[in-house]
């Protein structure tokens, strides 16, 4: 056990601070996933307007979001608005400025393809029906909608969990930072601290995106 | 901004975009060795390589590059494995791309109908004739949006290589960032090297399915 360094997570409070920055990883990705989703939904039926100008403008966001790395725009938002605005953003409020700004546009996207996916016929036979286009909305359109992004966005959860990891980089305390500080502290007694931290940590993210992976497949088939 | 500070920093980004370039074409092409294998092993239906194969998708799908990073670079020196740092990031790429392509291949797979290889066959092809001639190029064709979307998101990925000390772009912005505090001039840089990596392959890909598309219909 000593030689490949798991000793070290057993010594005193060390595999609960490996938690700890665990927590705060998934609490960035959970607050970032619950406005983008907030925000993303209004963003999808915009990029379905009927206007022009409108879904221009969505589709640079989009394309935008797509080609520059989350690691770029956190760059940018952490140390760029600092040097040009003046703001003085702490490092986990840009995590979660870039992570809302990347998943509403994402989110927007799931939302406006689970849009256009409902067949036209679905709208007609509501209207042949008589219902109204608020009814229809609620009660055809909406359902159907619903249960084609719920997969979806689950998918879109673990990517913002895995994203997180990031964040180490504009300097937050999450479970590497914290898994390298367990590695230093015990360098002497333990030089091979580093295997077992890093195959653990490895191990956590594994255990958190996995289970909710699975559900959005389980959830995909089911509703399919 | 300061013009003459940009054409100062101009080269030292030339240099890590080559390398960003270098050690992502390395890791895109890995993905794609690993990833044909991969689906291959699992629409064949080899057993007990498939289980293998499903636990290797399933566990580099659902952790982050960066900690497999770690992992590879400072860990596994540990139990004896070392490697250059450049080794490292092409393989981590490959590793993580190769668990994406081979759900993207694998869907191109399953969309051949059997028909086709079963025709294929009983025009006398070998086995391997059928898969080269037949069925690789129409699954090859279902899954290019796939693909194209894999390929950009591994380019983009490589933004984390800094933590295995590679002087990529992200390494060279915030060390110049830390040393001369013109911010401004080296995001500036930062968001435009990534556009000219990053841009060509996007455009590359939607004039693809475009023609793909066009293919399609075209029958």
């Amino acid at each position: 056990m000593t030689n490949l360094g798991l000793d070290v997570l057993f010594k005193g409070s060390n595999f609960l601070r490996l938690l700890g920055g665990l927590w705060v990883a998934v609490r960035i990705s959970l607050v970032s996933v619950a406005i983008s989703i907030a925000l993303g939904i209004p963003a999808g039926i915009l990029m379905t307007s009927k206007k022009k100008g409108i879904r221009v403008i969505f589709r640079i966001y989009l394309e935008i979001v797509r080609i520059m790395p989350q690691m770029v725009l956190l760059f940018i938002v952490y140390f760029g608005t600092t040097r040009v605005f003046g703001w003085d953003l702490s490092a986990e409020a840009s995590a979660i400025i870039v992570f809302v700004f990347w998943g509403c546009a994402e989110m927007g996207d799931l939302v406006r393809g689970a849009l256009i996916s409902i067949p036209k016929i679905q709208y007609e036979s509501a209207a042949a029906l008589g219902m109204d286009q608020m009814t229809s909305f609620r009660y055809v359109i909406l359902p159907q909608t619903i249960r084609r992004l719920i997969p979806l966005s689950i998918n879109l959860i673990t990517r913002m969990i895995k994203t997180t990891s990031l964040v180490m980089m504009i300097g937050i305390v999450e479970v590497l930072k914290v898994g390298q500080q367990i590695i230093e502290a015990n360098r002497k007694a333990s030089p091979n601290a580093a295997f077992g931290v890093f195959a653990v940590v490895l191990l956590m993210y594994f255990l958190i995106c996995w289970p909710v992976s699975r559900l959005a497949v389980y959830l995909e088939k089911r509703w399919a | 901004m300061e013009k003459e500070v940009i054409l100062q920093y101009l080269p030292l980004y030339r240099e890590a975009l080559l390398l960003t370039l270098r050690i992502g074409w390395q890791g895109v092409f890995l993905a794609f060795l690993f990833g044909l294998a991969c689906a291959l092993i699992r629409h064949r239906r080899v057993p007990v390589l498939r289980h293998v194969v499903t636990v290797y998708i399933e566990f580099f799908r659902n952790t982050p590059l960066l900690v497999q990073l770690f992992f590879l670079y400072f860990a596994l020196p540990k139990i004896g494995i070392r490697m250059t740092p450049e080794v490292c990031g092409s393989l981590g790429l490959g590793l993580l791309g190769g668990a994406y392509m081979a759900e993207t291949f694998r869907s191109g797979l399953e969309s051949v109908a059997p028909i086709q290889e079963e025709s294929a066959l009983s025009l006398g092809m070998t086995p391997l004739q059928a898969f080269w001639h037949v069925i690789l190029p129409q699954a090859f064709t279902a899954s290019v949006t796939g693909i194209v979307a894999n390929v950009i998101f591994l380019l983009k990925e490589t933004s984390v290589f800094s933590v295995i000390s590679l002087m990529d772009l992200m390494f060279t912005a915030k060390d110049l960032i830390g040393m001369y505090a013109k911010t401004l001039e080296c995001l500036t840089l930062l968001v435009v090297f990534y556009l000219i990596m990053l841009l060509p392959v996007s455009l590359l890909g939607s004039y693809l399915e475009r023609r793909l598309r066009y293919a399609e219909y075209g029958k």
